[in-house]
């Protein structure tokens, strides 16, 4: 059955962690993790709540797959109410955490309530207790992972802890695991510091064993590592390159946003490219790549791990960003570089070393520098804000500065902390936050590639490209190619990839799997994993269900349709130059046909009929 | 006729010698087609999943009929993806 059947509460007000059975009724509809936790959360909060009030939860969840030997079984979510965007969470992380939490004999956490002092949680298999945190408050992620890592003398305990953004009120902070993997979109590192819960300590020695059918499940898992080792993508395109092998292949066909999407295409796209990581630089000879990692039962290993030339600005003099960390990955180097016009790849690895220490998440945090440059270019933000600093599209020595006061909280931090939408509210140019329900875009421009300005506009947790990765067919490939500008058949596309995706979020697997794997391959592995019925069909209704579910969470936080929709920027300016040059998005062409796929009404209600249908 | 090549990732090793990371300019015969010149540098063709000339798609079935022209960027790819 791979669920662990038990859920651990803890009560953050009164300090009390129970253990509880898992609801296997909703298991059986859910199946686990993303799924299975936003029922969870559904059912126990309500979505009009204060998101960094006492009355939202925090939910850590795993799949039924997580910890298992099915490749990139590792994943884990934070699920809550969003404090950036006021809809639902749901920000997924692999490394080694989840498959720990599971070993421990956990589904799920679920936080609720707040500490009154800084606490941080240590779980030793079925033992969990609330232990004083006071001593990590103020610290860095990396460094409360070794302080917690040394309390405990235990070399292979798994923490997943908040740094010090978090701490500070910057709406869009992440969960750190194993220090380089982030659950990093929506700020529910923000909700983790609003209960005053620095840190999540588990050491699981349990193994998973209980798989509902063990042969079974070693075919078909063996079966799918095989089609992702046969496949030139995660066999050897993701490994070798990782996933920054896109920003010449997005830039090349006029879909790289540039300088706050002022501008599509970047002249240094190649500069901070998969490609320019492989070289060998002059200082020491050494290449920003060091070398790929991988996820917990991961057979793909996409992972970067990079280091800074010694001799460059931003490291100088400063040995303890000198060695290996996590490196770039494509979204990060996107956000960071060309939506701030900086192709300073030593530079955008250094800012991407203190994302990951003090726990923000990189694409936002990106896009919301690059909405200030924007405002500074305008002179709308000047120098007497910034302290002195001169904070121009390009300007890399610039972004550094600020990024190491905002670190900790100085200078124009506070103003940063806020994300994009309120940045540009708060200096009088709501148009220049390039948003979707107050979250920021990825590194793909909607005006020339339309499907995913559907997939973003009607996203349930605001921007993103990992609710309906639309690039894969629409750029890549795969599994077909259909047209950049055509917006037929989009709404069908990303109705597809969205219930597919929150299928797989569920399972405990990594999305990328699905470059090689279609529905085919992971029905049966999740089959032998778990009783019930879990066919290709029913895996793709409940993957409709949960997104389904998603949609009524934000409704009954007070979203409509009209929130459905790409800022003016998208829509009305027409890409200037490039193979795209003269398109916008045309939303209003493929939404409409989007409601109708989804069974929902020309407003984009969910009507009892479908409801009912998917047994919502 | 002058046209320019770029190959990446994987592809890099089909570049011949030049200082430019992706690009080189190069001499073909008149009217090349691009499935021609994708076999002249020796590409396997399923490793040849991404081409463009001048930004715009050629999807394999047409690479055979499409006719290259001075001055023209092929760009090619293996097949990739990220996110």
């Amino acid at each position: 059955m791979s669920w662990t059947r038990k859920i651990l509460r803890v009560n953050l007000s009164d300090g009390s962690c129970t253990s509880e059975p898992l609801n296997m009724e909703w298991a059986n509809q859910y199946l686990g993790q993303r799924g299975l936790a936003s029922k969870y959360l559904t059912e126990e909060v309500d979505p009009a709540c204060d998101a960094l009030g006492a009355e939202n939860k925090m939910i850590m969840a795993t799949g039924p797959l997580t910890g298992t030997m099915a490749s990139t079984g590792g994943r884990y979510s934070v699920i809550c109410k969003s404090p950036l965007t006021g809809a639902i969470a749901c920000s997924n992380s692999g490394g080694f955490f989840g498959a720990e939490l599971k070993f421990a004999g956990w589904d799920m956490i679920i936080f609720e309530g707040q500490s009154a002092k800084p606490v941080y949680l240590y779980i030793q298999n079925d033992k969990a207790e609330l232990r004083s945190a006071e001593h990590l408050w103020g610290k860095s992620a990396w460094e409360t992972d070794d302080i917690v890592r040394q309390t405990h003398q235990d070399p292979q305990l798994r923490i997943a802890c908040i740094g010090r953004t978090a701490e500070h009120g910057c709406l869009y902070s992440a969960i750190m695991n194993d220090k380089h993997r982030a659950a990093g979109r929506s700020g529910v590192g923000t909700v983790m510091a609003s209960k005053n819960l620095k840190a999540v300590a588990v050491r699981g020695t349990g193994g998973i064993g209980n798989v509902h059918d063990s042969k079974a499940f070693m075919a078909a898992t063996n079966d799918g590592k095989a089609v992702l080792a046969e496949n030139a993508v995660t066999g050897q395109g993701l490994p070798a390159f990782g996933t920054q092998v896109l920003m010449n292949v997005i830039n090349g066909v006029g879909g790289l946003p540039a300088r706050n999407m002022r501008d599509v295409g970047f002249e240094g796209a190649e500069n901070i490219s998969a490609e320019a990581m492989a070289e060998p630089r002059k200082s020491d000879g050494k290449a920003n790549l060091t070398t790929n990692g991988a996820c917990f039962s991961c057979t793909i290993a996409c992972g970067r791990i990079s280091t800074v030339n010694p001799e460059h600005f931003s490291v100088k003099d400063k040995p303890q960003y000198q060695g290996n960390s996590g490196g770039l990955e494509y979204e990060a180097a996107w956000a960071l570089g060309a939506d701030t016009g900086v192709d300073d790849l030593d530079a955008l690895t250094y800012i991407n070393f203190l994302c990951n220490e003090d726990g923000m998440d990189p694409i936002t945090y990106g896009c919301t520098v690059a909405a200030a440059m924007e405002m500074f270019e305008d002179g709308v933000i000047t120098t007497e804000h910034t302290g002195g600093i001169e904070l121009r599209f390009g300007n890399a020595e610039a972004f550094v500065a600020i990024t190491e006061q905002f670190v900790t909280g100085e200078g124009f931090a506070a103003d940063l902390g806020l994300g994009s939408k309120r940045l540009c509210e708060k200096y009088g140019r709501p148009e220049l936050s390039m948003t979707v329900k107050g979250q920021e875009f990825p590194a793909y421009d909607p005006r020339g590639i339309q499907g995913i300005g559907l997939a973003y506009a009607t996203s349930n947790r605001g921007a993103c490209h990992l609710r309906g990765y639309t690039i894969a067919s629409e750029v890549l490939g795969i599994p077909v190619k259909t047209e950049m500008n055509d917006t037929d058949g989009k709404a069908e596309l990303v109705k597809a990839f969205q219930d597919a995706t929150a299928l797989v979020d569920s399972a405990g697997l990594c999305v990328f799997t699905t470059f090689a794997w279609g529905m085919d391959n992971i029905a049966p592995q999740i089959d032998a994993a778990c009783e019930g019925d879990w066919s290709v069909e029913n895996c793709l209704e409940t993957g409709e269900r949960i997104w389904n579910m998603e949609r009524l969470f934000n409704e009954a936080a007070g979203f409509t349709a009209d929130d459905d929709t790409l800022p003016k920027r998208l829509l009305k300016e027409i890409i200037k130059s490039g193979p795209t040059e003269g398109q916008v998005n045309r939303l209003g062409e493929m939404l409409p046909q989007y409601y109708e796929a989804r069974g929902w009404t020309a407003d984009g209600k969910i009507p009892q009929e479908t409801r009912q249908r998917l047994s919502l | 006729m002058q046209i320019n090549i770029e190959f990446y990732a994987s592809l890099m090793q089909y570049l011949p010698p030049g200082k430019s990371r992706h690009r080189r300019e190069i001499s073909v015969q008149d009217g090349l087609r691009v499935n021609r010149l994708v076999e002249q540098f020796h590409i396997p063709e399923k490793m040849a999943h991404i081409v463009l000339v001048n930004g715009h798609f050629v999807d394999a079935d047409k690479r055979a009929d499409r006719e290259l022209v001075e001055g023209d960027v092929v760009s090619i790819w293996p097949p990739v993806a990220g996110g």
